[in-house]
């Protein structure tokens, strides 16, 4: 079992963010980094399905300046075979142009599964993983919160709104993975020790030409409250009041 | 002039609310880029032609059926092929798709066929000149994003209930179409859809949201939340992520950055303090109210109308006031 893992280092979403001067982009100084939480998930199921097929390699990638190297040392602690760093100064707000860089990676590398996180907490898109795999013309099934591989065949099931669908799929595959599936383990001190020693590349990435670039930053418009209406049961009448006539939303 | 494309969605041979929401929205983009026909593409088992009419009633021009057999249920394969092959066949400026589980699966598998740039859970968009802007939120909703497409056609997947569904007079024209590909020949199938039972008004499509968390204490006080849900006659139960972690709601009523991001006309917040990761999926709502025992939660930062004191107290009272309004309407 081949499986390759594309991850994301994001800005831990519990900061605050500001916005630099060009209103373009955001404030460097202060940022902390970690795997994007999905991403994390993704990785535990490559893990453990490679460990349950008894022989395999893990590969992750990531794509993004020298700061990723840590977030791939992590991978590589927790379990990963190898890593591969696609070097960007910046990752683009173009799902297509990542994607193009990622497939031109994966390209020739007989993955049985190439999985993602639904998506990255910072962007928020969660477009990378089905348009990676329609570059490479393999199946995809997205966001998905149960997997079962057997006999080169694969069973999914995706939450959707008020339901749920049962997906079969041929593998080799694309799979965006959904939280809850596999909690990510810890890396212990001994697979830290041995991810010093683990294959760690670095290459130049082939991001396509940018559709999509950003055009402003800002921060979501201020609400007009809290205004608050008052204290206890005795408020209720004057909301209902103002959901009437300010709002109008009763 | 110019020409726009939905994808109108469907589950369970209906037509979804998110659907005539693109529909809207492509009307929009037609009419800021000097008018243009709308074209709503519908794919389906027999029968949903019947059903597609009702697009022409939020302004579409075509309806472009694919009836088959093989697609009563969702098919990616399927779906994105016929919709890059129908925008590769004409000069379309935008394509609407909603940011729904099935939009979100769809939509960038479209703009990889197409090499187009593709703006996700878009909340606002503008035509300007060559370009469209789309507004979108990230970092957990802490930054709003304006993103400028170039190229054509400009992909859009709409947050679901950001940009409502608004009639207009007018009546469309039924176009049959083949699906592009055989829907036999499938690598992804979908072999089952279960749809949730007990659940009344989905999160996604209910104007009205009412959202319980930590402060109710106890699952079976949930009860109170529902009661004040039924009273709107029009709402849905959402639940924080520490709720439904303690299993005292479904995983699937989870509202937040890691469950559903919603956008109602109304959204009440009941003992729900406002982590960041709750306000990523609820803060775009149209009016928010937050009833918390702390006046410093970080919920009130959000909401329009606050109340603070004893959701048990408050909640009750609530309800009585609401069902009188509603009674007299």
């Amino acid at each position: 079992m081949k499986v390759a893992v594309c991850l994301k280092r994001v800005p831990e979403m519990e900061l605050r963010f500001s916005i630099s001067a060009d209103r373009k982009s955001l404030e460097q100084a202060g940022l902390k980094y970690e795997i994007s939480d999905f991403d994390g998930y993704a990785l535990e199921v490559g893990l453990q399905l490679v460990e349950r097929a008894g022989a395999g390699d893990v590969v992750v990638l990531c794509l993004g300046p020298d700061g990723v190297q840590e977030t791939l040392r992590k991978a590589l602690a927790m379990g990963a075979t190898r890593a591969v760093q696609l070097k960007a100064d910046e990752v683009p707000f173009d799902g297509l142009a990542i994607a193009a860089a990622l497939a031109a990676e994966l390209k020739g590398g007989e993955y049985d599964l190439i999985l993602f996180g639904r998506m990255a907490t910072d962007t928020a898109s969660g477009t990378v993983g089905p348009m990676v795999a329609e570059l490479l013309g393999l199946p995809c099934v997205t966001a998905i919160s149960h997997l079962d591989i057997a006999d080169g065949q694969g069973t999914a099931r995706r939450d959707l709104e008020g339901a749920a669908e049962t997906v079969r799929f041929t593998l080799p595959a694309v799979l965006t993975i959904d939280e809850g599936i596999a909690r990510p383990r810890l890396a212990t001190l001994k697979g830290i020790m041995a991810a010093k020693k683990k294959p760690l590349e670095t290459k130049p990435a082939a991001l396509g030409e940018a559709r999509v670039t950003v055009e402003a930053m800002a921060l979501p418009p201020e609400r007009s409250g809290p205004r608050f209406v008052g204290e206890g049961a005795e408020a209720v009448p004057e909301l209902v009041r103002r959901l009437r006539t300010e709002a109008k939303v009763l | 002039m110019a020409v726009t494309f939905a994808f109108a969605e469907t589950r369970g041979g209906e037509l979804r609310k998110v659907a005539f929401e693109a529909v809207t929205a492509a009307r929009q983009a037609a009419d800021a880029s000097g008018g243009g026909e709308v074209h709503a593409l519908v794919v389906g088992a027999p029968g949903i032609a019947s059903k597609a009419e009702a697009l022409g009633r939020y302004g579409a021009d075509v309806i472009v059926v694919v009836e088959h057999a093989g697609l009563e249920r969702y098919n990616p394969e399927v779906a994105a092929a016929t919709a890059a092959e129908r925008l590769r066949a004409g000069q379309y400026r935008a394509a609407f798709f909603s940011a729904s589980a099935e939009g979100r699966d769809l939509a960038p598998r479209v703009a990889a066929k197409l090499g187009v740039g593709l703006a996700s859970d878009v909340t606002a968009f503008e035509i300007q000149g060559d370009s469209l802007l789309a507004q979108h939120p990230a970092y957990t909703g802490k930054i709003i994003v304006t993103l400028r497409l170039t190229g054509t056609p400009a992909i859009v997947s709409l947050r679901p209930g950001a940009t409502p569904a608004a009639e207009q007079p007018g009546a469309a024209r039924i176009e049959r179409a083949a699906p592009a590909v055989d829907p036999g020949t499938s690598r992804v199938v979908v072999t089952e859809l279960a749809q949730q039972t007990g659940a009344k008004l989905d999160l996604g499509e209910a104007p009205v949201i009412v959202s319980g968390g930590r402060g109710l204490r106890a699952a079976e006080h949930f009860a109170l939340v529902e009661q004040l849900a039924d009273a709107f006659g029009n709402a849905a139960v959402g639940a924080t992520r520490a709720v439904t972690d303690d299993g005292w709601r479904p995983a699937t009523d989870q509202i937040g950055q890691t469950g559903r991001v919603v956008s109602p006309e109304l959204y009440v917040a009941v003992g729900i303090s406002g982590a960041i990761q709750h306000l990523a999926g609820m803060r775009t709502a149209k009016t928010i109210v937050a009833i918390n025992k702390d006046k410093d939660a970080p919920i009130f930062k959000v909401a329009d109308y606050g109340i603070v004191g004893d959701l048990f107290e408050i909640l009750p009272r609530l309800t009585e006031e609401v069902r009188k309004v509603r009674g007299n309407q």
